[in-house]
């Protein structure tokens, strides 16, 4: 009788960690199975389905960077803002005449020394919290954006430059038809995903992030060099930022006053989703990406049955408390009574 | 064992403020192979605050730290680790969301070399952590274990577990047995006794009266950040040691 019950007892413990960590992926496709339900000849169509990945392309980039942040128990306020900036400073570079390379690279190296900048006021200044820090770089980068561009947009890249936002890859050698192409963003994002995610689970700095979430105290006696670590994940998290920028340049062709704007909210909002813990320490890649994909598919499935954008804030808001209310459900679960 | 021998760990002179406050003034500490040091002293007193000097988490703002009879100059924890100093902390210092051995291997992890890639050796961090756990005969269900899921006593085991790693010469404990339950006192005790076979110099920061007369050789007292009394234990009583906490000789 003790060995059945040691039996359950030890099958629940494999069974969690997996809940865990797959749980959000049954969300993600249940919804995909109402949303074929609802559209089924539009839905899963090869157009709709990358229209949705062209979508989050540049969404994806920014939430998995605040993904980071939020695990070493941060906040980033500021990656919409860090995306604005170094579009406009894409388009005044390539307005200047700048080769495509040089275009290609500024919102990278832009985004990194943003990113940097907050780590370094976060660190250095002894900002009580990073809200406050990426709260006042906010509107300090949207600012010098504006500054920079004149607050008005600025249109015209060339194909290189649009490359990652726009290109698409060719599948007729497949046998597939001409309008069944791979959106090259789509492929970035695999590459990106795959590379934070061996970043995260695979090496020594990113196993110290985990444990900075943990417990920045354990990480600090453990001759972990915190800050060091913070500084490294608020730059990665702006270069992050400059990809996304890249592909929106890609996407729309112009640099604009508006572009991110409310977006950091949207990042934050696909990694709680994603299961990802406001006092870190907890969330996986696979997870922000589902909580992406969960928000894109949502959007468009409204947009295809021609519901109003009202009740798609309605709705979003909606499933950011369904699916933390879940995450405490599972948690009552998992933990030791 | 024999006091007339160098001191493995020796403290000399260290003063600590904070601000204006003056935490620690003009403190000596020394600890032998073998030997265990029992500081006492009451809230406030300065243990912590010297303990924390000895793992190289403060500065101190005057003094000198010798190991094995040479000075050294602790700019952080991974320079005390480096030298064999380790620290057991009060509150533990384990992050919960992580598993036993990766804990246990936390700043330190073993690596596998991927083409141009240093990858975590995932293996090798569960082989090492059910070897070691073994070694000191500490049970849990897994390596693999979470350490939000331990009990308060398995993760004090955990704790001694991860300072003695990596061929420690000195373990300080900040409390060892303050948040456990009776029955398992007795088990960190014995490992106490045990790592002082092995030749570890131990120093043990305790309110408890048996947890000192039981492990200890030689116990000192601080009081308001001084130096207040010092002696072996068999030259001693509980009274006594009591009346120096209180700041009584």
């Amino acid at each position: 009788m003790e060995d059945k019950d040691k039996k359950i007892e030890s099958l629940h413990l494999k069974l969690i960690p997996y809940f865990e960590k797959y749980g959000i992926l049954l969300l993600l496709v249940l919804m995909i199975l109402v949303m074929h339900i609802l559209q089924p000849d539009v839905f899963l169509s090869w157009r709709n389905v990358t229209n949705v990945f062209k979508q989050i392309s540049w969404q994806s980039m920014l939430a998995l960077g605040v993904f980071m942040v939020i695990v070493t128990a941060g906040i980033d306020l500021s990656v919409g803002s860090i995306m604005m900036l170094s579009l406009m400073i894409l388009a005044v570079v390539a307005k200047a005449g700048a080769p495509w390379f040089i275009v290609v690279l500024t919102p990278l190296i832009a985004g990194f020394l943003c990113g940097l900048f907050n780590g370094l006021g976060i660190t250095l200044l002894r900002m009580p919290h990073p809200f406050i820090m990426t709260l006042g770089t906010l509107y300090i980068f949207r600012g010098a954006g504006n500054l920079i561009s004149g607050g008005t947009p600025i249109s015209g890249f060339t194909d290189e430059v649009r490359y990652l936002g726009h290109g698409r890859i060719d599948l007729q050698w497949l046998g597939l038809e001409k309008s069944q192409y791979l959106p090259v963003s789509l492929v970035l994002i695999a590459i990106v995903y795959i590379i934070f995610w061996i970043f995260l689970n695979k090496s020594k700095t990113g196993k110290w992030i985990y444990a900075i979430g943990g417990n920045p105290n354990a990480a600090r006696a453990s001759g972990i060099n915190v800050n060091k670590i913070l500084i490294i994940v608020y730059s990665l998290c702006g270069f992050l930022s400059g990809i996304g920028a890249l592909i929106l340049a890609g996407r729309t062709d112009s640099g604009y006053p508006n572009a991110g704007l409310q977006s950091e909210l949207d990042a934050i909002a696909a990694c709680i989703i994603g299961g990802a813990s406001f006092f870190g320490g907890r969330g996986t890649v696979l997870g922000v990406f589902a909580g992406v994909m969960i928000m894109g598919i949502l959007r468009n499935g409204l947009n295809l049955m021609d519901v109003s954008s009202f009740w798609q804030q309605v709705l979003i808001g909606s499933i950011i408390v369904l699916a933390v209310y879940i995450d405490v459900l599972r948690r009552d679960i998992g933990t030791r009574k | 064992m024999s006091s007339t021998s160098n001191p493995l760990l020796e403290a000399k002179g260290i003063t600590k403020y904070f601000g204006t406050i003056t935490a620690l003034e003009n403190v000596n500490l020394k600890v032998h192979a073998g030997e265990c040091l029992g500081v006492v002293g009451d809230n406030g007193a300065g243990k912590s605050t010297l303990m924390k000097v000895l793992s190289g988490l403060y500065k101190p703002s005057a003094g000198s730290l010798f190991f094995q009879g040479k000075e050294e100059i602790l700019e952080s924890p991974r320079d005390s680790q480096n030298l064999g100093l380790e620290m057991v902390y009060q509150d533990l210092a384990l992050a919960g969301n992580l598993p036993i051995g990766e804990n246990i291997f936390l700043g330190r992890e073993p690596t596998k070399n991927l083409g141009f890639l240093k990858l975590l050796d995932f293996n090798k961090i569960k082989e090492l952590t059910n070897a070691h756990l073994d070694k000191l005969k500490i049970n849990v269900k897994s390596a693999d274990q979470k350490v939000e899921e331990l009990s308060g006593g398995q993760r004090q085991a955990v704790a001694i577990a991860r300072s003695t790693a990596f061929n420690a010469k000195v373990v300080i404990m900040d409390e060892p047995t303050a948040a456990l339950a009776i029955k398992e006192v007795g088990k960190v005790l014995d490992l106490i006794n045990s790592l002082k076979k092995t030749g570890v110099g131990v120093i043990v920061i305790s309110h408890r009266m048996d947890d000192i007369f039981t492990v200890c050789d030689r116990v000192m007292a601080l009081f308001q950040g001084t130096n207040f009394a010092e002696a072996s234990l068999s030259n001693t009583s509980r009274d006594e040691v009591i009346g120096w906490i209180m700041g009584k000789k």
